[in-house]
């Protein structure tokens, strides 16, 4: 019922960018909220049987877990790579919800899968599925959550969406490891109540989502569709958005190493590893909206850039000699506010730099470009760990991450006039 | 009805996004509002049943599972159990008993002229145990709010001396002969947000706490050069007899799988042998029992095969099945494993093998996993 009072601040966002101007009162679009559950549900399911995940490839497949692990590197790759195109599709189509509704129902037969699971290969197309299901959604959903935020509240939406997401990825590992507590290797346990939730994210995405048209690339059909190049995103200052983020994402070495890096200086940390995950994302659930709010009133890229400070100031603290509490739970927070700060944040920049029929494009290939070049950074980082130990490497990453903000800010400097709407 | 939902359209009609183009929707706008509501009133209802059906069908599954589960850790088990709160006289044989039913899981011990038995349960719920005539070495998954890993060594009477976390999945458990020196292997998993992948991490402890940090800090080396890639794993260690510095393990990188020596003062791990996984080291230190990929992979099938150290010549043995296990000598000519009971994910059976290629497995201990021979 609530999606009927969603549409008039919605025809704005639509059209042409407006100035953003702060006299407009923010109000949600009732899109955005379904898109939140739809991801919400989604994440309860992928995050549950990703959390036990490792304890049931490992007791399926014994030491041949080491070369799942080397395909799952691979998939991510895949991944990060089918967002660009599941971004174009969308804007080719002009149907985003069509390409999201694949996404999410590739991810969801997946899960169906895992309940008749036997064997390597099985387990290792089905993650795949998986994998690319989400990498097909994240762009399109994204567009849908772009055209229906006023732009004046753009980040604030993302925001919004965001913290559902987060939420959803906070419960699920928790009521995995509930079901496992009280049914003793209730893997199958895991995985109906993980498909439970895909079937639901999937009927409200279907039934409740309307199939927001946006502007086609290719509005007159008897010219021939443009194949996919680079020159089209070659628009509006993207190419600085992608390239600052791209070398920002280099100089991010994933939050997995800074776990790493926070249990070989802590012995309590190894302990409660999985609970560092739980940490992060609820300072990220917290703070996802009020920073995206604050992107909308001070400067999308300022606070896209504090985010990477926030990162710049974990990895010091995660380089002093010293350990403790409190220091590891400073850089949980610091970390959290990073996500909080970039994500949603990124797409609300690609969104607003490129022109409306591209929109899914953009979001799509700044996601992509941001996910390869933290692979990389990551793959990097774990060489530079062995070859001069994690301090040194935590050291070195932080002076690296210190030269690419001033970079990124010069660079960024035209971008804000345009984003201010000059 | 049509009074009230012809109320409602403008709303409606702007949530699709339509009102922004009302040119180009001029096709659809005929459709009338009231359709639409109705429309989106089926959606509704068919969203609801959907939801409710699904966390339904989900919550009885999960219901009936809790249901079983509580039924079978409450059932008999269907071998013959007592308890027993202290290791037995040497020699016996360690291992976790996997019958299902009460005990599932927990250490338990077998005299080694009775090995099919009635089986003594200690209690200590372990994954992997391995040990001593005074001393055991228990790797445990600690279920909770998150799942957490540690490794105790309890004395002969069951008492807890030591415990420390572990970092990941319990995966391979060994110590040497005296006690002195305890190995373990386990998964290190990454998580979503991140993509460190699957890796193994094997520590080797002294018995008062010295640790050796991970194996992958030792220097591995081939051929006088030294490994430096990164994806390097080191797993499953096997203590050389009266040798106290020498250990065997092995060593993959690059998707090559090695049999490496290592020396814990050296910091070292030198690369013996191509194709060997999982050594153990026979008791009179002669020979090495591994299992072989047949392909060369690390995913195919694998065979039990024993290396003879000194000549340098393999035996590949007769057993069919595909074995994922450190074997373990019950003696200087026969060794024992474990394999899946009738392709069950939780409980296998322990199986023995003389080292002659024509011998044929005999079954040695039923529900059992993790053997471990005390002399």
């Amino acid at each position: 019922m609530a999606d009927r009072t969603g549409g008039r601040k919605n025809s704005g966002a639509t059209g042409t960018q407006t100035l953003p101007g702060p006299g407009v009162a923010f109000r949600l679009s009732p899109v955005i909220l379904w898109l939140g559950i739809v991801s919400m549900a989604t994440d309860i399911s992928s995050e549950s049987v990703s959390a036990i995940l490792p304890l049931y490839v490992t007791g399926f497949l014994g030491l041949s877990t080491i070369a799942f692990g080397f395909i799952d590197g691979l998939n991510q790759g895949v991944s990060a790579v089918v967002r660009i195109a599941a971004g174009w599709a969308s804007d080719r189509t002009g149907h985003p919800k069509r390409v999201a509704v694949a996404g999410y129902g590739l991810s969801m037969l997946a899960r169906v899968g895992f309940l008749f699971a036997g064997g390597f290969w099985a387990i290792t197309g089905i993650v795949t599925g998986d994998r690319i299901g989400k990498g097909i959604r994240t762009a399109p959903r994204d567009a849908l959550i772009s055209s229906a935020a006023q732009p004046e509240h753009l980040a604030r939406s993302f925001g919004v969406h965001r913290m559902l997401d987060t939420v959803g990825a906070a419960t699920g590992p928790l009521l995995a490891f509930l079901i496992l507590l009280f049914i003793p290797n209730g893997f199958s346990t895991v995985f109906v109540v993980s498909l439970a939730f895909a079937v639901i994210g999937v009927a409200l995405l279907v039934l409740v989502v309307p199939d927001r048209r946006t502007p086609r690339t290719a509005q007159k059909p008897d010219r021939a569709r443009p194949p996919f190049t680079w020159s089209q995103l070659k628009d509006a200052g993207l190419t600085r958005l992608l390239v600052t983020a791209g070398i920002l994402a280099l100089l991010t070495v994933g939050d997995g190493f800074i776990y790493l890096v926070l249990q070989d200086r802590d012995s309590f940390a190894v302990q409660w590893f999985p609970l560092l995950y739980v940490g992060t994302n609820v300072v990220y659930l917290a703070l996802a909206v009020p920073l995206g709010r604050f992107a909308d009133r001070w400067g999308r890229i300022r606070v896209f850039l504090g985010g990477h400070g926030a990162l710049l100031a974990c990895y010091l603290l995660a380089a002093v000699p010293f350990g403790g509490l409190g220091v590891t739970v400073a850089c949980l927070v610091l970390l959290g506010v990073f996500y909080a700060a970039t994500d949603g944040v990124l797409a609300a920049l690609a969104s607003r730099l490129v022109s409306p029929d591209k929109v899914a494009t953009g979001i799509g290939a700044a996601q992509t470009v941001v996910a390869l070049c933290r692979m990389a950074a990551s793959a990097g980082f774990g060489i530079l760990w062995f070859a001069v130990g994690a301090p040194a490497a935590m050291t070195t990453a932080a002076v690296g991450l210190a030269a690419a903000l001033v970079a990124a800010a010069v660079l960024m400097r035209t971008s804000r006039a345009q984003e201010a709407g000059a | 009805m049509t009074a009230t939902r012809a109320g409602r359209p403008p709303g409606k009609g702007s949530a699709t996004g339509k009102a922004s183009e009302p040119g180009k929707e001029a096709t659809t706008g005929t459709e009338t509002s009231a359709q639409r509501v109705a429309i989106s009133r089926k959606r509704l209802l068919a969203l609801v049943l959907i939801t409710v059906g699904a966390i339904a069908a989900a919550g009885l599954y999960a219901g009936l599972a809790f249901r079983d589960a509580q039924a079978s850790q409450s059932a008999p088990p269907p071998v013959d159990v007592t308890t027993s709160m202290a290791l037995p006289a040497a020699p016996f044989v360690l291992f976790r008993n996997t019958a299902p039913g009460q005990g599932f899981g927990s250490a338990a011990t077998v005299p080694l002229s009775g090995p099919g038995g009635q089986r003594a349960l200690s209690g200590a719920s372990c994954d992997r145990v391995y040990g001593t005539h005074d001393q055991t070495l228990c790797l445990q998954t600690k279920q909770g709010l998150a799942t957490t890993f540690q490794a105790s060594v309890y004395n002969s009477t069951w008492q807890e001396t030591r415990s420390w976390p572990l970092p990941g999945i319990p995966n391979r458990a060994r110590t040497s002969a005296d006690g002195s020196l305890m190995a373990t292997t386990v998964f290190v998993s990454g998580h979503s947000y991140s993509a460190a992948g699957f890796s193994t991490e094997t520590v080797i402890r002294g018995k008062t706490g010295q640790s050796s940090g991970s194996l992958e800090g030792f220097a591995l080396i081939l051929d006088g050069t030294r490994i430096k890639a990164t994806d390097r794993n080191i797993w499953g260690v096997t203590f050389a007899p009266g040798k106290p510095d020498v250990f065997y393990a092995t060593a993959s990188s690059q998707g090559h799988i090695w049999l490496v020596q290592g020396s814990i003062a050296g910091r070292t791990l030198t690369v013996v042998r191509s194709g060997i996984e999982c050594p153990s080291v026979s008791p009179d230190g002669t020979r090495i029992a591994y299992k072989k990929s047949d392909n060369g992979t690390l995913t195919g099938h694998r065979s039990v095969a024993v290396l003879d150290l000194a000549r340098s010549t393999e035996t590949v043995l007769a057993e069919k099945q595909s074995i994922d296990d450190q074997i373990e000598w019950l003696d200087n000519s026969t060794l024992l494993y474990a394999l899946p009971r009738d392709g069950s994910e939780v409980d296998s059976d322990i199986w023995s093998i003389t080292t002659d290629p024509a011998a044929q497995p005999v079954l040695f201990i039923e529900h059992g996993f993790s053997p471990s021979v005390v002399r």
